[in-house]
């Protein structure tokens, strides 16, 4: 039998911000840590994001913003996954987030929020505990 | 040379017992070693126990400090610095809608600040309207949204602005707002040439960090060299570039490539306005810069000393300027976001007094001193007021503006600032090889020596050799704040139907006379007769959006988007 694969993770940056400082570090320990990883770049819109998502074939989509907007792109990039059957692909985000946010991104179905202080091992970590690689896609 | 601070005789007896000195401290850590295996700035600039006139043996006082107001600068850029006017008191503000804005510009004025600066929301900075579906969920969150020239009279209704210098903190679209401000100001009955202020208009720093992104290099130079030739001619008073290195070291820049990546920028505006037939000594007395200031505080002050004898030699050597304001580097500073954390946010006030105070000590034109809750969200009233009023308690409780340029002559200072220049000129020789930012940047060589030096920080966070008090010392959660300020989702449809209803009474005729005009300058060679900025203030006034004019810069020159390199 086939070796598991190595973990495909998105990184992505929806909305009009660019602070990519906190993508562009974790981009770097996703990849230090033996993931294979994708980063979108600023200024992606939701259909972008899912777009690539998919086309990567991603097990693991992490959602970096620091303006605001996760009110609407989050949500968004949710149901743009849903309509195309990829709901199995786990979304989290990091940055900014007003704390009464939180519970609202998690309801959506975001798997994990990482705040500011975070540490890179313990976003490691969590991600080799809860996101295992998506069944390939039956053609 | 004869002119050195210390005599022969003075530094061979320094020799002598710095080398004893030595061997007492080393006998002393045998009993209590000391507390790191290496001591190093936020930026990990590696830093010795002692500093004696041995490290500043070679310094000529005259050659390299000299007096305040003179050549090269490194003491300060005007003879009497704040023992006549402190530095200008400049918090930087925008939120919600232009009104919301302009009631927060009418509140730092009545508690005293002295200069206005406008944050604009992200759909604003990246040259898109409200309405724009680019823009959803943006809409006067982290600035205010202007879309078009009666937003920019709504956001400065009821301020003098003859008499108060505002900054707007704006790129790719700076000549599309600072038209819609030049517009609205006369719209008012002002005369253009008494206008004061600042354009950030720094085109090159958004590719290397903030990534403002709009047009490709090129065609962002030609706009830059657009406004600054209006500038010059037109409107003497504005600074026409605020040449960056806040953005870069909040990306995660170590102090020396802030100080670097910063003054090559410069290096490359003054290039490119030469090329355009400006000469150096009619427009460099325009340009001012922006430096961050982070939380290690002598290496911030030797940073911004270095910064102007630096830039003074450079336009002295390489740009044969004559006039002593060409050679000033003249800047405004901002507190350390990034330094800033969620957990005890009230601990935030210590920081950004303390970057305060380095910026004031290194000799700043103005200041913005980050709020306590800026960590989460544009700031409250509350602790907006907490930000101006710790610029004042500096400035008139603890005597540190009575003298000028206090710190000279300390041995670690000044073997700082020496470090910070030589440093910095490594990589400005290293820019120079690979052709010139603009290639640089084509080679994604700025970019990755910040994200190098952003990853290099985090681990040594991660590992504690660098400590974040309630980050990875003392951990502790991030509170509940009573006062974070909310921005109503809301905004957005009123902001939408606001500009629907201004584009429905436009003269259609008259707007599109202006913007085929915009479009004729665009395409044709850069010179003065195709200078954009005449056009774009009389499209602005026919009604043209902001977006209306980028979308016009985006299909006659072209887009760029972030390449995502990590």
């Amino acid at each position: 039998m086939a070796e598991e694969r190595k973990l495909r993770i998105l990184i992505a940056k929806p909305g009009l911000d660019g602070h990519d400082r906190g993508a562009r570090v974790i981009a770097r320990a996703f990849r230090d840590a033996g993931f294979e990883v994708v980063y979108t770049g600023c200024h992606q819109t939701p259909e972008q994001i899912v777009s690539t998502a998919i086309q990567e074939d991603v097990d693991l989509i992490g959602l970096s913003i620091l303006s605001g907007a996760h009110r609407y792109s989050f949500p968004r990039i949710m149901e743009l996954l849903k309509e195309n059957n990829a709901e199995d692909i786990t979304v989290i985000g990091g940055g900014i987030f007003p704390l009464e946010d939180i519970p609202k991104l998690k309801a959506i179905g975001i798997k994990e929020i990482f705040e500011p202080g975070a540490k890179l091992d313990d976003i490691v970590q969590w991600v080799r505990t809860n996101v295992k690689p998506r069944k390939a896609m039956v053609a | 040379m004869g002119r050195k601070m210390f005599s022969e005789a003075q530094l061979d007896r320094m020799e002598k017992e710095y080398k004893d000195w030595l061997q007492e401290y080393q006998k002393a850590l045998q009993k209590m070693p000391e507390r790191m295996e290496r001591f190093s700035t936020v930026s990990d600039m590696e830093v010795k126990a002692l500093y004696t006139p041995l490290d500043i043996k070679d310094k000529d006082y005259f050659e390299d400090l000299g007096f305040p107001g003179q050549f090269p600068f490194t003491r300060g850029v005007q003879p009497t610095m704040y023992r006549a006017r402190l530095w200008t008191m400049r918090m930087f503000a925008g939120l919600g809608t232009a009104e919301d804005t302009n009631k927060r510009f009418h509140y730092l004025i009545e508690h005293g600040e002295t200069g206005l600066s406008t944050a604009f929301d992200f759909p604003t900075l990246m040259g898109y309207d409200t309405e724009s579906p680019l823009a959803r969920g943006e809409c006067g969150k982290c600035g205010v949204a202007i879309d078009t020239v009666d937003d920019m009279q709504r956001l400065f209704a009821g301020i003098n602005l003859e008499e108060v210098t505002t900054s707007m903190t704006i790129n790719p679209p700076a000549s599309v707002i600072w038209a819609m401000y030049i517009a609205n100001a006369e719209n008012e009955g002002y005369d253009r040439k008494k206008l004061g202020g600042t354009i950030q208009n720094d085109c090159l720093k958004e590719f290397i960090a903030q990534k403002t992104l709009m047009l490709p290099p090129e065609p962002s130079l030609r706009l830059v060299v657009d406004t600054v030739e209006f500038g010059t001619y037109e409107v003497p008073r504005w600074n026409t570039i605020s040449i960056s290195g806040y953005h870069i070291r909040e990306a995660g820049a170590t102090a020396v490539q802030e100080l670097a990546f910063t003054i090559y920028d410069g290096i490359t505006y003054v290039e490119e306005c030469i090329k355009r037939g400006l000469k150096v000594d009619d427009f460099a007395g325009r340009l001012s810069f922006f430096w961050n200031s982070h939380i290690d505080f002598f290496e911030e002050i030797a940073k911004m000393r270095a910064a102007r004898r630096l830039w003074a030699r450079l336009m002295k050597d390489r740009f044969k300027a004559q006039k002593p304001r060409s050679m000033m580097c003249r800047f405004h500073t901002q507190t350390a976001g990034c330094s800033l954390t969620a957990q005890e946010p009230y601990n935030n006030i210590i920081r950004t007094t303390t970057e305060a105070l380095a910026a004031i000590l290194g000799g700043t034109q103005s200041l913005h001193t980050n709020s306590l809750d800026e960590v989460y969200m544009i700031p409250s009233e509350e602790a907006v007021r907490i930000a101006l009023r710790t610029q004042q308690i500096l400035a008139d409780e603890t005597g540190v503006a009575n003298v000028i340029d206090p710190l000279a002559g300390s041995y670690f200072v000044e073997a700082l600032t020496d470090k910070m220049e030589e440093e910095a000129m490594v990589y400005i020789r290293k820019l120079d090889e690979l052709g010139g930012m603009v290639a640089a940047i084509e080679k994604d060589y700025p970019q990755m020596e910040i994200a190098d030096a952003a990853y290099h920080f985090q681990q040594q966070v991660e590992k504690g050799e660098k400590i974040i008090i309630g980050v990875n010392k003392f951990p502790s959660a991030r509170p509940e704040l009573e006062f974070v300020l909310k921005i109503d989702d809301e905004l957005e449809n009123f902001q939408i139907e606001r500009t629907r209803q201004f584009k429905a009474k436009r003269d259609k005729v008259k707007l599109q006379k202006a913007m085929d005009e915009l479009r004729r300058r665009c395409e044709g060679p850069p010179c003065w007769e195709n200078n954009v900025m005449p056009a774009l203030i009389d499209a602005v006034r026919a009604g043209a959006t902001e977006q209306e004019c980028c979308d016009l810069y985006r299909e006659v020159f072209g887009t760029y988007s972030d390449p995502g390199t990590f």
